[in-house]
């Protein structure tokens, strides 16, 4: 989550002072996300000192002095609006681990401990959905935020079934001759 | 409190052949009035079979399934037809309506097979059909509304009358997301009205509006959530970073 640009994103929209940012930062990711004041100040402060916002120099420092943004800072933020962000998955999912590990263990069954995972991760998604219903008019930000958390949660949720029907395929099926382990080679970057 | 919907040790085994083929092992299920349950399980894992007994539409081989406290086994063949007729609605994945028959004759079929006479059963549907806001298509054909539309026809279809108790498979199956999550409020609002509800599905984001959800494998009831937690534990998290 960049503070930077979301504070940039809300000055792009005219003049504000820091507290003035911090609630309407909170304001528009529905809450989901608080911010400390200090992490404002902060933030303004190095945003100032990269030429990317601009304040009242003759106002006394404190709660009320106003902060633009520069024509450097507008087009930083339209440059990183269209960065792709990073979305390679982590070196090490710890659920993933989880599951290979429970499918080694002896005396573990492997089903029940997807099926933990999943029974959390529901009950998780019953909390995001719930505020969706009990909030009938949702604010759209929060509203877009809760999509997103329903989405990724989801697809764990997809990929814990997938393993649970592969895992139970694979019991099923009399083991494959021994091949000798070919490394696994990443596709992308390697040489033809 | 006792359910609109009681299934007590209820197994339900076919012969194939020489085979008995177990499809439901002693499930307990109960479902209160106001209250969604979502059972979830992948294809073949008995869902579709639990839901037709809890429906009356086949019988358990063990067990007693009670709907609004009348146990089906004391029921003749004629009193579950009636009581499949009155009390319960059902809405299937691909709607299931009529196609020469309009919105509002569909919505009105159950209550004129009921021997409701024809003049109020159209307006008992259309005021169902209102109530989902769809009095202006009405006198369309199922082939003149969208899927989302003939997907709501089918859910005044089983909420019509005096019905207790709402049974659905895969609802949202052949709908996009935006129509899905539409369908699901519905269901929910027939819910808060005082229906019982009982969803089953393999979408894990129709499953989490439910009030509880049951996980099924192999006939049996293998988990089930605790109850709905409220959405406040979201909302104190630490600071963005």
């Amino acid at each position: 989550m960049s503070i930077r640009h979301s504070l940039l994103a809300l000055l792009s929209e005219g003049p504000k002072y820091g507290l003035q940012l911090r609630e309407e930062f909170e304001a528009r990711t529905g809450e989901v996300w608080p911010l400390n004041v200090g992490q404002v100040y902060t933030t303004l402060q190095r945003l100032e000192r990269d030429g990317l916002v601009e304040s009242d120099d003759d106002a006394e420092p404190g709660p009320q002095k106003t902060f633009r943004i520069t024509p450097g800072g507008a087009e930083e933020l339209a440059g990183w609006l269209r960065t792709p962000p990073d979305l390679s998955a982590p070196p090490r999912d710890e659920l993933v681990i989880k599951v290979l590990v429970a499918t080694r263990l002896p005396g573990i069954d492997v089903h029940e401990v997807i099926q933990t995972h999943r029974r959390h991760l529901i009950e998780l998604m019953q909390q995001w959905t719930r505020l969706k219903d009990e909030e009938g008019d949702l604010d759209l930000g929060l509203a877009l935020v809760v999509d997103a958390e329903l989405y990724r949660l989801d697809s764990v949720v997809r990929w814990l079934d997938m393993a649970d029907g592969r895992l139970k395929r694979a019991a099923l099926e009399p083991p494959a001759p021994a091949k000798a382990a070919a490394p696994i080679r990443r596709r992308a970057g390697a040489r033809r | 409190m006792s359910g609109v919907l009681e299934m007590s040790g209820v197994s339900k085994t076919y012969r194939d052949g020489a085979d008995e083929v177990h499809a439901l092992r002693d499930v307990d299920l109960t479902v209160e009035a106001g209250k969604m349950i979502a059972v979830m399980g992948p294809s073949g894992s008995g869902k579709s079979t639990l839901l037709t007994i809890a429906g009356a539409l086949e019988s358990a081989t063990e067990g007693e399934v009670r709907i609004a406290g009348r146990p089906l086994s004391a029921m003749s063949r004629d009193d579950r037809s009636r009581l499949r007729r009155r009390a319960i609605g059902y809405v299937f994945q691909d709607f299931n309506l009529l196609p020469g028959l309009t919105a509002v004759e569909n919505v009105a079929l159950p209550l004129e097979l009921d021997g409701i006479s024809a003049g109020k059963a159209r307006a008992e549907g259309l005021r169902a059909l209102d109530g989902l806001e769809l009095a202006g298509r009405a006198s369309h054909f199922p082939d003149q509304l969208s899927g989302g539309e003939r997907q709501r026809v089918a859910i005044a279809r089983a909420i019509v009358g005096d019905r207790r108790l709402l049974l659905a498979d895969e609802p949202t199956g052949a709908l996009d997301s935006v129509n899905g999550e539409a369908v699901m409020r519905l269901l929910l609002t027939a819910c808060k009205r005082g229906m019982a509800a009982v969803v089953v599905t393999h979408d894990a984001q129709l499953a989490s509006w439910a009030d509880r959800v049951v996980f099924i494998r192999d006939g049996s009831i293998v988990d089930r959530t605790a109850g709905r937690p409220g959405p406040d534990s979201l909302l104190t998290g630490e600071p963005a970073r």
